[in-house]
Protein backbone atom coordinates (compact mmCIF):
# COMPACT_ATOMS: atom_id res chain seq x y z
CA UNK A 1 0.00 0.00 0.00
CA UNK A 2 2.83 2.63 0.68
CA UNK A 3 6.10 2.88 -1.15
CA UNK A 4 9.23 2.42 0.23
CA UNK A 5 10.02 5.75 0.95
CA UNK A 6 6.36 6.52 2.56
CA UNK A 7 7.52 3.80 5.16
CA UNK A 8 11.38 5.44 5.58
CA UNK A 9 9.69 8.60 6.42
CA UNK A 10 6.93 7.15 8.82
CA UNK A 11 9.46 5.02 10.57
CA UNK A 12 11.65 8.41 10.51
CA UNK A 13 8.77 9.90 11.91
CA UNK A 14 8.07 7.35 14.52
CA UNK A 15 11.72 7.02 15.41
CA UNK A 16 12.60 10.77 16.44
CA UNK A 17 9.18 10.74 18.22
CA UNK A 18 9.54 7.50 19.98
CA UNK A 19 12.87 8.62 20.98
CA UNK A 20 12.04 11.95 21.91
CA UNK A 21 9.50 11.15 24.15
CA UNK A 22 11.27 8.33 25.97
CA UNK A 23 14.13 10.82 26.72
CA UNK A 24 11.82 13.58 27.68
CA UNK A 25 9.96 11.60 30.16
CA UNK A 26 12.03 11.01 32.97
CA UNK A 27 12.70 15.06 32.71
CA UNK A 28 9.28 15.61 32.28
CA UNK A 29 8.48 13.91 35.25
CA UNK A 30 11.19 15.90 37.46
CA UNK A 31 9.81 18.66 36.60
CA UNK A 32 6.15 17.94 36.63
CA UNK A 33 7.24 17.45 40.48
CA UNK A 34 9.19 20.55 41.15
CA UNK A 35 6.60 22.72 39.91
CA UNK A 36 3.65 20.13 41.88
CA UNK A 37 5.33 19.58 44.86
CA UNK A 38 8.31 22.53 45.21
CA UNK A 39 8.39 25.66 47.46
CA UNK A 40 11.02 27.71 45.98
CA UNK A 41 12.16 31.09 44.95
CA UNK A 42 12.21 31.00 40.88
CA UNK A 43 9.58 28.18 40.53
CA UNK A 44 7.29 30.56 38.75
CA UNK A 45 10.27 31.74 36.42
CA UNK A 46 10.68 27.94 36.07
CA UNK A 47 7.21 27.62 35.14
CA UNK A 48 7.78 29.94 32.47
CA UNK A 49 10.62 28.58 31.34
CA UNK A 50 9.09 25.02 30.98
CA UNK A 51 5.82 26.40 28.91
CA UNK A 52 7.98 29.21 26.94
CA UNK A 53 8.04 26.72 23.58
CA UNK A 54 4.48 26.40 24.08
CA UNK A 55 4.11 29.98 22.96
CA UNK A 56 7.33 31.16 21.08
CA UNK A 57 7.19 30.94 17.28
CA UNK A 58 8.49 27.68 16.69
CA UNK A 59 10.99 29.02 14.32
CA UNK A 60 11.90 30.86 17.51
CA UNK A 61 12.85 27.83 19.34
CA UNK A 62 14.69 26.14 16.36
CA UNK A 63 16.53 29.38 16.34
CA UNK A 64 17.72 29.23 19.57
CA UNK A 65 18.70 25.35 19.72
CA UNK A 66 20.72 26.60 16.76
CA UNK A 67 22.42 29.03 18.82
CA UNK A 68 22.36 26.75 21.68
CA UNK A 69 23.90 23.39 19.79
CA UNK A 70 25.09 25.00 16.33
CA UNK A 71 28.69 24.59 16.21
CA UNK A 72 29.72 27.84 18.11
CA UNK A 73 27.12 26.98 20.16
CA UNK A 74 28.26 26.20 24.74
CA UNK A 75 26.02 22.90 24.08
CA UNK A 76 26.99 21.71 20.86
CA UNK A 77 30.97 22.68 21.57
CA UNK A 78 30.07 20.64 24.93
CA UNK A 79 28.85 17.94 23.34
CA UNK A 80 31.59 17.90 20.24
CA UNK A 81 34.09 18.28 22.87
CA UNK A 82 32.93 15.45 25.72
CA UNK A 83 31.33 13.04 23.27
CA UNK A 84 32.67 13.98 19.49
CA UNK A 85 28.31 14.34 18.87
CA UNK A 86 27.19 16.76 16.67
CA UNK A 87 23.43 17.26 16.94
CA UNK A 88 23.45 19.31 13.50
CA UNK A 89 21.50 17.89 10.33
CA UNK A 90 21.04 14.24 12.28
CA UNK A 91 18.11 12.81 12.87
CA UNK A 92 19.28 13.50 16.83
CA UNK A 93 19.44 16.83 16.53
CA UNK A 94 15.57 16.53 14.94
CA UNK A 95 14.45 14.14 18.00
CA UNK A 96 15.94 17.00 20.38
CA UNK A 97 13.46 19.70 18.74
CA UNK A 98 10.85 17.69 19.17
CA UNK A 99 11.37 16.85 22.54
CA UNK A 100 11.49 20.59 23.59
CA UNK A 101 8.37 21.08 21.82
CA UNK A 102 6.61 18.24 23.57
CA UNK A 103 8.21 19.21 27.22
CA UNK A 104 5.06 21.69 28.33
CA UNK A 105 2.70 19.18 27.07
CA UNK A 106 3.88 16.69 28.88
CA UNK A 107 5.08 18.51 32.12
CA UNK A 108 1.44 20.27 32.20
CA UNK A 109 0.20 16.50 32.01
CA UNK A 110 2.30 14.89 34.51
CA UNK A 111 2.01 17.93 36.74
CA UNK A 112 -1.88 17.32 36.77
CA UNK A 113 -2.34 13.97 37.59
CA UNK A 114 0.76 14.45 40.54
CA UNK A 115 -0.96 17.00 42.07
CA UNK A 116 -4.79 15.33 42.05
CA UNK A 117 -2.67 12.73 44.14
CA UNK A 118 -4.00 12.48 47.72
CA UNK A 119 -0.93 13.70 49.79
CA UNK A 120 -2.22 11.98 52.95
CA UNK A 121 -2.14 8.42 50.98
CA UNK A 122 1.37 9.34 51.26
CA UNK A 123 1.26 9.87 55.10
CA UNK A 124 -0.64 6.79 55.99
CA UNK A 125 2.14 4.80 54.08
CA UNK A 126 4.88 6.03 55.70
CA UNK A 127 3.10 5.44 59.06
CA UNK A 128 2.99 1.64 57.51
CA UNK A 129 6.81 1.42 57.62
CA UNK A 130 7.52 2.93 53.78
CA UNK A 131 10.66 5.41 53.62
CA UNK A 132 9.85 8.27 51.57
CA UNK A 133 11.08 6.69 48.64
CA UNK A 134 8.67 3.97 48.72
CA UNK A 135 6.20 5.56 49.78
CA UNK A 136 6.84 7.57 46.23
CA UNK A 137 7.17 4.17 44.22
CA UNK A 138 3.99 2.42 45.66
CA UNK A 139 2.03 4.85 46.04
CA UNK A 140 2.42 8.34 44.04
CA UNK A 141 3.87 6.95 41.16
CA UNK A 142 1.03 4.58 40.02
CA UNK A 143 -2.00 7.15 41.12
CA UNK A 144 0.02 9.29 38.94
CA UNK A 145 0.73 7.09 35.94
CA UNK A 146 -2.55 7.53 34.33
CA UNK A 147 -1.59 11.16 33.74
CA UNK A 148 2.20 10.08 32.94
CA UNK A 149 1.09 8.01 30.20
CA UNK A 150 -1.66 10.79 29.06
CA UNK A 151 1.52 13.14 28.62
CA UNK A 152 3.67 10.79 26.85
CA UNK A 153 0.82 10.38 24.14
CA UNK A 154 0.11 14.26 24.13
CA UNK A 155 3.75 14.50 23.59
CA UNK A 156 3.83 12.08 20.88
CA UNK A 157 1.09 13.73 18.82
CA UNK A 158 2.96 17.09 19.13
CA UNK A 159 6.36 15.71 18.15
CA UNK A 160 5.25 13.75 15.60
CA UNK A 161 3.53 17.25 13.88
CA UNK A 162 6.44 19.06 14.84
CA UNK A 163 7.86 21.03 11.78
CA UNK A 164 8.96 25.24 12.47
CA UNK A 165 11.50 24.20 15.25
CA UNK A 166 12.81 21.05 13.35
CA UNK A 167 13.25 22.78 9.70
CA UNK A 168 14.86 25.84 11.42
CA UNK A 169 17.34 23.95 13.45
CA UNK A 170 18.36 20.38 11.42
CA UNK A 171 17.17 21.41 7.89
CA UNK A 172 15.44 19.32 5.72
CA UNK A 173 17.29 16.42 5.04
CA UNK A 174 16.08 13.14 3.22
CA UNK A 175 16.34 9.82 5.46
CA UNK A 176 17.94 11.92 8.02
CA UNK A 177 15.71 15.09 9.05
CA UNK A 178 12.48 14.61 7.09
CA UNK A 179 9.93 13.41 8.97
CA UNK A 180 6.46 13.82 7.72
CA UNK A 181 5.40 17.31 7.94
CA UNK A 182 8.68 18.38 6.62
CA UNK A 183 7.87 15.63 3.77
CA UNK A 184 4.66 16.80 3.56
CA UNK A 185 5.87 20.63 3.10
CA UNK A 186 8.59 19.14 0.42
CA UNK A 187 6.27 17.57 -1.73
CA UNK A 188 4.49 20.23 -1.80
CA UNK A 189 6.92 22.32 -3.67
CA UNK A 190 6.66 19.45 -6.39
CA UNK A 191 3.96 19.72 -9.24
CA UNK A 192 2.04 16.67 -9.60
CA UNK A 193 2.71 14.74 -6.47
CA UNK A 194 -0.56 15.47 -5.40
CA UNK A 195 -0.76 11.85 -4.51
CA UNK A 196 1.98 11.41 -2.13
CA UNK A 197 0.60 14.48 -0.45
CA UNK A 198 -2.58 12.85 0.71
CA UNK A 199 -1.08 9.74 1.70
CA UNK A 200 1.20 11.60 3.88
CA UNK A 201 -1.27 13.74 5.24
CA UNK A 202 -3.73 10.50 5.88
CA UNK A 203 -0.80 8.98 7.77
CA UNK A 204 -0.29 12.29 9.65
CA UNK A 205 -4.36 11.87 10.49
CA UNK A 206 -3.84 8.20 11.81
CA UNK A 207 -1.39 8.72 13.89
CA UNK A 208 -2.28 11.82 15.69
CA UNK A 209 -6.00 10.78 15.49
CA UNK A 210 -4.97 7.51 17.27
CA UNK A 211 -2.70 9.29 19.47
CA UNK A 212 -5.21 11.90 20.88
CA UNK A 213 -7.89 9.01 21.54
CA UNK A 214 -5.66 6.85 23.35
CA UNK A 215 -4.80 10.15 25.60
CA UNK A 216 -8.42 10.67 26.04
CA UNK A 217 -9.07 7.32 27.15
CA UNK A 218 -6.11 7.11 29.46
CA UNK A 219 -7.67 10.63 30.81
CA UNK A 220 -10.80 8.78 31.58
CA UNK A 221 -9.29 6.41 33.64
CA UNK A 222 -7.56 9.11 35.70
CA UNK A 223 -10.54 10.67 36.34
CA UNK A 224 -12.33 7.43 37.76
CA UNK A 225 -9.23 7.06 39.50
CA UNK A 226 -9.21 10.04 41.21
CA UNK A 227 -13.13 9.61 42.33
CA UNK A 228 -12.03 5.86 43.99
CA UNK A 229 -10.00 8.11 46.35
CA UNK A 230 -12.78 10.28 47.37
CA UNK A 231 -15.21 6.95 48.26
CA UNK A 232 -13.74 6.91 51.29
CA UNK B 1 4.31 0.75 78.06
CA UNK B 2 3.68 4.57 78.52
CA UNK B 3 3.11 7.81 76.60
CA UNK B 4 5.21 10.95 77.31
CA UNK B 5 3.74 13.82 74.92
CA UNK B 6 4.65 17.61 75.34
CA UNK B 7 5.15 18.96 72.60
CA UNK B 8 3.94 22.49 70.41
CA UNK B 9 3.43 23.80 67.17
CA UNK B 10 2.04 26.75 65.78
CA UNK B 11 -0.17 26.72 62.35
CA UNK B 12 -1.34 29.70 61.08
CA UNK B 13 -1.90 31.97 64.14
CA UNK B 14 -3.00 29.27 66.18
CA UNK B 15 -0.46 27.01 68.37
CA UNK B 16 -1.51 23.90 69.06
CA UNK B 17 0.17 22.34 72.05
CA UNK B 18 -0.39 19.15 74.62
CA UNK B 19 1.21 17.60 77.73
CA UNK B 20 0.25 14.38 78.83
CA UNK B 21 1.59 11.40 80.06
CA UNK B 22 -0.61 7.91 79.68
CA UNK B 23 0.13 3.99 80.36
CA UNK B 24 -1.63 1.02 79.07
CA UNK B 25 -4.97 0.57 77.53
CA UNK B 26 -7.09 3.60 75.72
CA UNK B 27 -6.55 6.60 76.15
CA UNK B 28 -8.59 9.83 75.15
CA UNK B 29 -7.31 12.98 73.84
CA UNK B 30 -11.16 14.68 74.00
CA UNK B 31 -11.99 18.11 73.60
CA UNK B 32 -14.19 20.36 71.04
CA UNK B 33 -13.36 20.32 67.25
CA UNK B 34 -10.58 22.57 65.91
CA UNK B 35 -8.40 22.58 68.91
CA UNK B 36 -5.94 20.52 67.18
CA UNK B 37 -6.59 17.26 68.34
CA UNK B 38 -5.92 15.82 64.98
CA UNK B 39 -2.48 17.81 64.70
CA UNK B 40 -1.02 16.36 67.88
CA UNK B 41 -1.57 12.60 66.52
CA UNK B 42 0.55 13.66 63.65
CA UNK B 43 2.79 15.10 65.30
CA UNK B 44 2.96 12.08 67.67
CA UNK B 45 3.15 9.73 64.43
CA UNK B 46 6.03 11.89 62.85
CA UNK B 47 4.24 13.20 59.99
CA UNK B 48 4.26 16.72 61.31
CA UNK B 49 7.23 18.33 63.26
CA UNK B 50 6.59 20.11 66.68
CA UNK B 51 8.59 23.54 66.71
CA UNK B 52 9.24 22.29 70.69
CA UNK B 53 8.91 19.53 73.14
CA UNK B 54 9.23 15.85 73.45
CA UNK B 55 7.76 12.78 72.94
CA UNK B 56 8.61 8.82 74.33
CA UNK B 57 6.76 6.20 73.87
CA UNK B 58 8.02 2.61 76.35
CA UNK B 59 10.62 4.57 76.96
CA UNK B 60 11.93 5.33 73.72
CA UNK B 61 12.43 8.80 72.84
CA UNK B 62 11.03 9.42 69.09
CA UNK B 63 11.07 13.59 69.31
CA UNK B 64 13.14 15.59 71.13
CA UNK B 65 13.72 19.10 69.62
CA UNK B 66 16.71 19.95 72.15
CA UNK B 67 18.43 16.77 71.51
CA UNK B 68 17.92 16.99 67.53
CA UNK B 69 16.20 13.55 67.61
CA UNK B 70 13.44 13.27 65.10
CA UNK B 71 12.39 9.32 64.04
CA UNK B 72 10.56 9.43 60.56
CA UNK B 73 7.38 7.80 60.81
CA UNK B 74 8.66 4.51 59.17
CA UNK B 75 10.90 3.95 62.13
CA UNK B 76 8.23 5.07 64.94
CA UNK B 77 6.68 1.39 64.88
CA UNK B 78 2.79 2.72 65.08
CA UNK B 79 -0.30 2.15 63.82
CA UNK B 80 -2.46 4.97 62.54
CA UNK B 81 -6.00 4.87 62.11
CA UNK B 82 -7.24 7.69 59.99
CA UNK B 83 -10.98 9.50 60.18
CA UNK B 84 -11.69 8.51 56.50
CA UNK B 85 -9.82 4.86 56.29
CA UNK B 86 -7.23 6.30 53.90
CA UNK B 87 -6.83 2.91 52.41
CA UNK B 88 -4.91 2.92 48.82
CA UNK B 89 -7.78 3.13 46.31
CA UNK B 90 -5.28 1.00 43.56
CA UNK B 91 -4.82 -1.90 45.15
CA UNK B 92 -7.29 -4.49 46.39
CA UNK B 93 -8.13 -5.17 50.39
CA UNK B 94 -5.36 -7.92 50.33
CA UNK B 95 -2.90 -5.94 49.38
CA UNK B 96 -3.97 -2.81 51.90
CA UNK B 97 -3.55 -5.62 54.45
CA UNK B 98 0.01 -6.89 53.56
CA UNK B 99 1.22 -3.06 52.42
CA UNK B 100 2.40 -2.45 56.22
CA UNK B 101 3.28 -6.75 57.25
CA UNK B 102 5.58 -6.61 54.54
CA UNK B 103 7.81 -3.63 55.67
CA UNK B 104 7.41 -4.66 58.92
CA UNK B 105 10.90 -7.27 59.92
CA UNK B 106 9.25 -10.68 60.32
CA UNK B 107 10.42 -11.03 63.96
CA UNK B 108 8.64 -8.20 64.94
CA UNK B 109 5.23 -8.93 63.31
CA UNK B 110 3.40 -10.13 66.20
CA UNK B 111 -0.10 -11.04 64.05
CA UNK B 112 -0.44 -13.18 60.99
CA UNK B 113 -2.57 -11.81 57.92
CA UNK B 114 -4.92 -14.72 58.63
CA UNK B 115 -5.35 -13.93 61.97
CA UNK B 116 -6.04 -10.36 61.57
CA UNK B 117 -9.41 -11.54 58.58
CA UNK B 118 -10.70 -13.48 61.51
CA UNK B 119 -10.11 -11.30 64.13
CA UNK B 120 -11.51 -8.28 61.88
CA UNK B 121 -14.12 -10.21 60.41
CA UNK B 122 -12.51 -9.00 56.65
CA UNK B 123 -11.91 -12.48 55.59
CA UNK B 124 -14.70 -12.36 52.39
CA UNK B 125 -13.61 -8.81 51.47
CA UNK B 126 -9.98 -9.59 50.64
CA UNK B 127 -10.71 -9.68 46.90
CA UNK B 128 -12.45 -6.25 46.84
CA UNK B 129 -11.69 -2.86 45.92
CA UNK B 130 -11.89 -0.04 48.50
CA UNK B 131 -13.97 1.53 46.47
CA UNK B 132 -16.71 -1.29 46.61
CA UNK B 133 -16.66 -1.61 50.21
CA UNK B 134 -19.14 0.61 52.85
CA UNK B 135 -17.70 2.83 55.50
CA UNK B 136 -17.52 0.04 58.35
CA UNK B 137 -15.52 -2.31 56.25
CA UNK B 138 -13.23 0.23 55.04
CA UNK B 139 -12.72 0.83 58.86
CA UNK B 140 -12.33 -2.41 59.76
CA UNK B 141 -9.91 -2.79 56.67
CA UNK B 142 -7.72 0.01 57.78
CA UNK B 143 -7.43 -1.33 61.51
CA UNK B 144 -6.14 -4.64 59.71
CA UNK B 145 -3.67 -2.79 57.86
CA UNK B 146 -2.48 -0.97 61.07
CA UNK B 147 -2.18 -4.02 63.56
CA UNK B 148 -0.34 -6.01 60.40
CA UNK B 149 2.37 -3.42 60.24
CA UNK B 150 3.60 -4.86 63.63
CA UNK B 151 2.91 -1.88 65.73
CA UNK B 152 3.68 -1.07 69.51
CA UNK B 153 0.87 1.35 69.74
CA UNK B 154 -2.11 2.71 67.55
CA UNK B 155 -3.09 6.24 67.07
CA UNK B 156 -6.61 6.52 66.27
CA UNK B 157 -8.73 9.86 65.13
CA UNK B 158 -11.74 9.92 64.87
CA UNK B 159 -12.24 6.35 63.31
CA UNK B 160 -15.95 5.99 64.18
CA UNK B 161 -16.81 9.65 62.62
CA UNK B 162 -18.09 8.48 59.22
CA UNK B 163 -20.35 5.60 60.09
CA UNK B 164 -23.83 5.66 61.22
CA UNK B 165 -25.02 4.59 64.76
CA UNK B 166 -25.09 0.19 63.89
CA UNK B 167 -21.32 0.84 62.21
CA UNK B 168 -20.15 2.98 65.51
CA UNK B 169 -21.41 0.21 68.21
CA UNK B 170 -19.63 -2.90 65.52
CA UNK B 171 -16.02 -1.08 65.44
CA UNK B 172 -16.34 0.20 68.66
CA UNK B 173 -16.85 -3.08 70.31
CA UNK B 174 -13.31 -4.28 67.83
CA UNK B 175 -11.54 -1.21 69.11
CA UNK B 176 -12.10 -3.01 72.59
CA UNK B 177 -10.94 -6.14 71.91
CA UNK B 178 -7.64 -4.35 70.29
CA UNK B 179 -7.04 -2.89 73.80
CA UNK B 180 -8.59 -6.17 75.74
CA UNK B 181 -7.01 -8.88 73.63
CA UNK B 182 -4.54 -8.13 71.95
CA UNK B 183 -2.83 -5.46 74.72
CA UNK B 184 -2.15 -2.62 72.51
CA UNK B 185 -1.78 0.33 74.09
CA UNK B 186 -4.49 2.99 71.99
CA UNK B 187 -4.55 7.06 71.69
CA UNK B 188 -7.99 7.98 70.40
CA UNK B 189 -9.16 11.01 69.86
CA UNK B 190 -12.53 12.36 69.77
CA UNK B 191 -15.07 15.25 70.14
CA UNK B 192 -17.81 12.67 71.48
CA UNK B 193 -18.64 11.84 75.02
CA UNK B 194 -20.22 8.80 74.39
CA UNK B 195 -17.65 7.34 72.76
CA UNK B 196 -15.21 8.20 75.35
CA UNK B 197 -17.10 7.11 78.12
CA UNK B 198 -18.14 3.86 76.56
CA UNK B 199 -13.72 3.04 75.52
CA UNK B 200 -11.80 5.14 77.51
CA UNK B 201 -9.71 3.93 80.43
CA UNK B 202 -7.96 7.26 80.77
CA UNK B 203 -9.77 11.01 79.47
CA UNK B 204 -6.90 13.39 78.75
CA UNK B 205 -9.18 16.92 78.47
CA UNK B 206 -7.38 19.33 76.10
CA UNK B 207 -7.99 23.03 75.32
Amino acid sequence: MLTAEEWGIMLLSLKVSGIAIAATLPVAFALAWVLARGRFPGRFLLDGIVYLPLVLPPVVTGWLLLLAFGPEGPAGRFLERALGVSLMFRWTGAALAAAIMALPLMVRAIRLSIEAVDRRLEGAARTLGASPWRAFLTVTLPLSLPGVLAGAVLGFARSIGEFGATITFVSNIPGETRTLPLAIYSALQIPGSEALVTRLALISVALSLGAVILSEALARRSRMNERMGHVL
Amino acid sequence: MSFEVDIARRLGDRVISARFTADEGITALFGPSGIGKSSILTMIAGLLRPDSGRISVGGEVLFDALAGIDLPPERRRLGYVFQDGRLFPHRRVRANLLYGHDLAPPEERWMTPEEAADFLGIGHLLDRWPRSLSGGEAQRVAIGRALLSAPRFLLMDEPLSSLDLPRRDEIMTVIERIARDLKLPILYVSHDRQEIDRLADTVIALG
